[in-house]
């Protein structure tokens, strides 16, 4: 009911309008960050570095956002450890951006400060490889990818399914926290990584290089949106609604929904990776609270609140809860979680299909 | 290769490699063979849950191209003898063999699905996110794996199957209407004409006529019986004017076994039936 939305909008604003439209979102995402790297700060027109990060940050968000849309509001799978796979991500890069700092720690030690406070000696096996870039990129899809296609062929063989497959992804991300905040894992404990200095030989707070990394995360969300339109329009997409709304008829028609689920499972693991290996460079630092279940549960509200199965809806959502955030936490700070919650019940009672649904209300009566 | 003495309807069954197989065909899981005239063999079947024998030595046979019936009290076993031809359900002992050579207990639900059994579920059960000639779409048999799924287009035969398969089911005028918003007797016939849209050899139907009104169910009687022949069909029911009408070999399960086995009428006179219908 939810699939062909997107596209039924686009058709009734015209083809002409969504073109503007779209044309006037990338230069204002361009227009962003050549104004920081070029506009004096006195000006105006001046985008200030904390702008840049927030609205970096939240499109880093959104791309988790459609990622989690996939996997719950095509596929029914609601997944409470997506925050695992963003924190998985952000840790693969954060241990590139860890070599990166070289001898200009505070021990003057070629391995991590964190490594030389353990008094450890040499890197340990996993951090192979960790100085390439191109590595790191790969572990930044291969390792959520792996996880997901290892505990996803466990958990979907078994038919794990609804509140139980929900809570199983809740713990597994709270026991990943509890292992990556053990200093001996070799991930930096609780402190995790911080402390950035380069990134591909770059200065990683110089204005070029944030406004590089906005524009790569707002490359990231249109390609992943477009990616994510193009498959759930596919047949395979229309696979993905029949898991979740007649696995069994599915089952019967020939199909093996295991492979379904895991495709898409995987997919959307990967995609979070690559949100998280944006997100720490820009808001240079990754700890094991990434991985707590609260993170994983707010994306879900993200998702609940735009509208799930819509794509464009979750990436609302996250602008907006994250927008509101940003403001709520500096003007009421002691506030934030009781209006989190708020929105989230309000949503759940006035808006059951989220934002999108507001949309939606007026093509329900015609048809 | 082509084998001369078998009626035209085991023929086209009969994959034409099957005479050259020989001692090895029961290796080969995708051919189907019904050289004696049987396409479902069950053999003392028995499933146990928790202690409550649902089928206890359970034997039933279906000939190709019949229309078989199968009545029985509730609790009777009717809903797990389907589960178990159809892989949902592993049988505790006893054989499942689709044709000569495909042992049902070795695969899962979607194998079996597409080495031709269809079912239908008590429940109407469509996609109902989905157009009604979406539905059909979907079900269409070909190749059902990931990479498929995703270059997918159907083909102009597939389109005209779709138009056949939505003149059957009686749907053509809501070809393009989600398939949620039917009625409850349209998604009945929807998800019958997506099992014929697998092209299957055996189908399965699960009370295929509750909750349609007369007219709806005089309708689909002249379905099921213009697909017997081509096809061979099982059908539970309460119905008992339903199963008169469509009838030609009704079976009885009582208490997970075959209590009769005949005509109607004959089943019907059955002392032993009578006492299971109206109580001891």
């Amino acid at each position: 009911m939810h699939q062909p939305l997107t596209l039924r909008l686009m058709a009734q604003l015209g083809p002409a309008l969504t073109r503007v439209m779209v044309v006037l979102l990338l230069m204002l995402a361009l227009a962003l960050p050549l104004s920081h790297v070029y506009v004096a700060p006195d000006s105006a027109w001046y985008v200030s570095a904390y702008t840049l990060t927030l609205l970096g940050k939240i499109v880093c968000f959104a791309v988790l956002a459609l990622a989690l849309d996939l996997v719950w509001g095509y596929t029914g799978l609601l997944s409470l450890g997506h925050g695992l796979f963003f924190a998985l991500g952000g840790y693969a890069i954060g241990m590139y951006l860890m070599r990166g700092i070289g001898r200009e720690g505070n021990y003057q030690s070629a391995l991590p400060d964190f490594m030389v406070f353990l008094d450890w000696h040499t890197l340990p096996w996993f951090w192979w490889g960790s100085d390439s870039l191109a590595w790191v990129l790969l572990l930044v899809v291969a390792v959520p990818g792996l996880l997901a296609l290892v505990f996803g062929f466990l958990a979907f063989r078994s038919r794990i399914k609804g509140v139980y497959f929900s809570i199983i992804t809740q713990a597994l991300t709270y026991a990943a926290m509890l292992l990556f905040f053990r200093n001996e894992t070799g991930f930096g404990g609780n402190n995790g990584f911080t402390d950035f200095k380069r990134i591909a030989g770059y200065a990683i707070a110089a204005p070029e290089t944030r406004a590089v990394l906005f524009v790569l995360s707002v490359l990231l969300l249109a390609g992943s949106l477009a990616g994510s339109l193009w498959l759930v329009n596919s047949r395979f997409g229309r696979i993905l609604t029949a898991v979740r709304d007649a696995e069994n008829r599915l089952m019967f028609c020939g199909y093996d929904p295991v492979r379904f689920k895991l495709a898409i499972w995987v997919l959307s693991a990967m995609l979070a990776g690559l949100a998280g290996a944006l997100y720490v460079p820009q808001v240079g630092i990754i700890n094991p609270g990434e991985m707590s279940p609260a993170n994983s549960i707010e994306v879900a509200i993200w998702v609940a609140l735009g509208g799930r199965g819509t794509l464009l809806g979750p990436i609302l959502g996250a602008f907006v809860v994250n927008g509101a955030k940003s403001w709520f936490t500096v003007a009421f700070p002691e506030y934030w979680l009781f209006f989190l919650g708020f929105l989230f019940i309000a949503a759940t009672l006035l808006l059951p299909r989220g934002l999108m649904g507001l949309v939606r209300r007026g093509e329900d009566k015609t048809s | 290769m082509s084998i001369p003495h078998l009626p035209p309807e085991i023929e086209t069954l009969t994959p034409s490699w099957a005479g050259e197989t020989s001692g090895l065909a029961h290796l080969v899981s995708t051919g189907l063979d019904t050289s004696h005239g049987q396409i479902l063999y069950l053999q003392d079947v028995c499933v146990s849950f928790d202690g409550f024998r649902a089928l206890n030595h359970l034997s039933l046979e279906i000939g190709v191209g019949e229309l078989r019936c199968v009545i029985g009290p509730n609790g009777a076993g009717k809903t797990t003898m389907m589960d178990v031809i159809t892989g949902k359900t592993r049988p505790d002992s006893g054989d499942v063999f689709f044709g000569e050579t495909i042992d049902l207990t070795r695969h899962r639900e979607a194998q079996i699905a597409r080495m031709g059994i269809g079912r239908k579920f008590q429940k109407p059960t469509v996609f109902e996110a989905m157009s009604v000639a979406d539905n059909l779409a979907l079900a269409l048999s070909g190749d059902k794996g990931v990479w498929a799924s995703l270059r997918y287009r159907l083909s102009g035969v597939q389109h005209d199957r779709i138009d056949e398969l939505l003149q059957i089911t009686r749907l053509a005028e809501f070809s393009h209407r989600l398939a949620g918003l039917l009625s409850h007797g349209q998604k009945q016939w929807l998800e019958i004409g997506m099992l014929l849209a697998q092209d299957p050899k055996l189908l399965l139907l699960d009370e295929p006529v509750a909750g349609m009104t007369d007219a709806e169910t005089e309708k689909t009687a002249e379905l099921l019986c213009s697909l017997k022949g081509r096809h061979s069909l099982m059908v539970v029911e309460h119905d008992m004017a339903f199963v008169g009408s469509i009838a030609e070999r009704v079976t009885v399960l009582a208490e997970g076994a075959v209590l009769a086995e005949g005509s109607l009428a004959q089943v019907q006179a059955d002392e032993r039936v009578i006492e299971v219908y109206l109580g001891r």
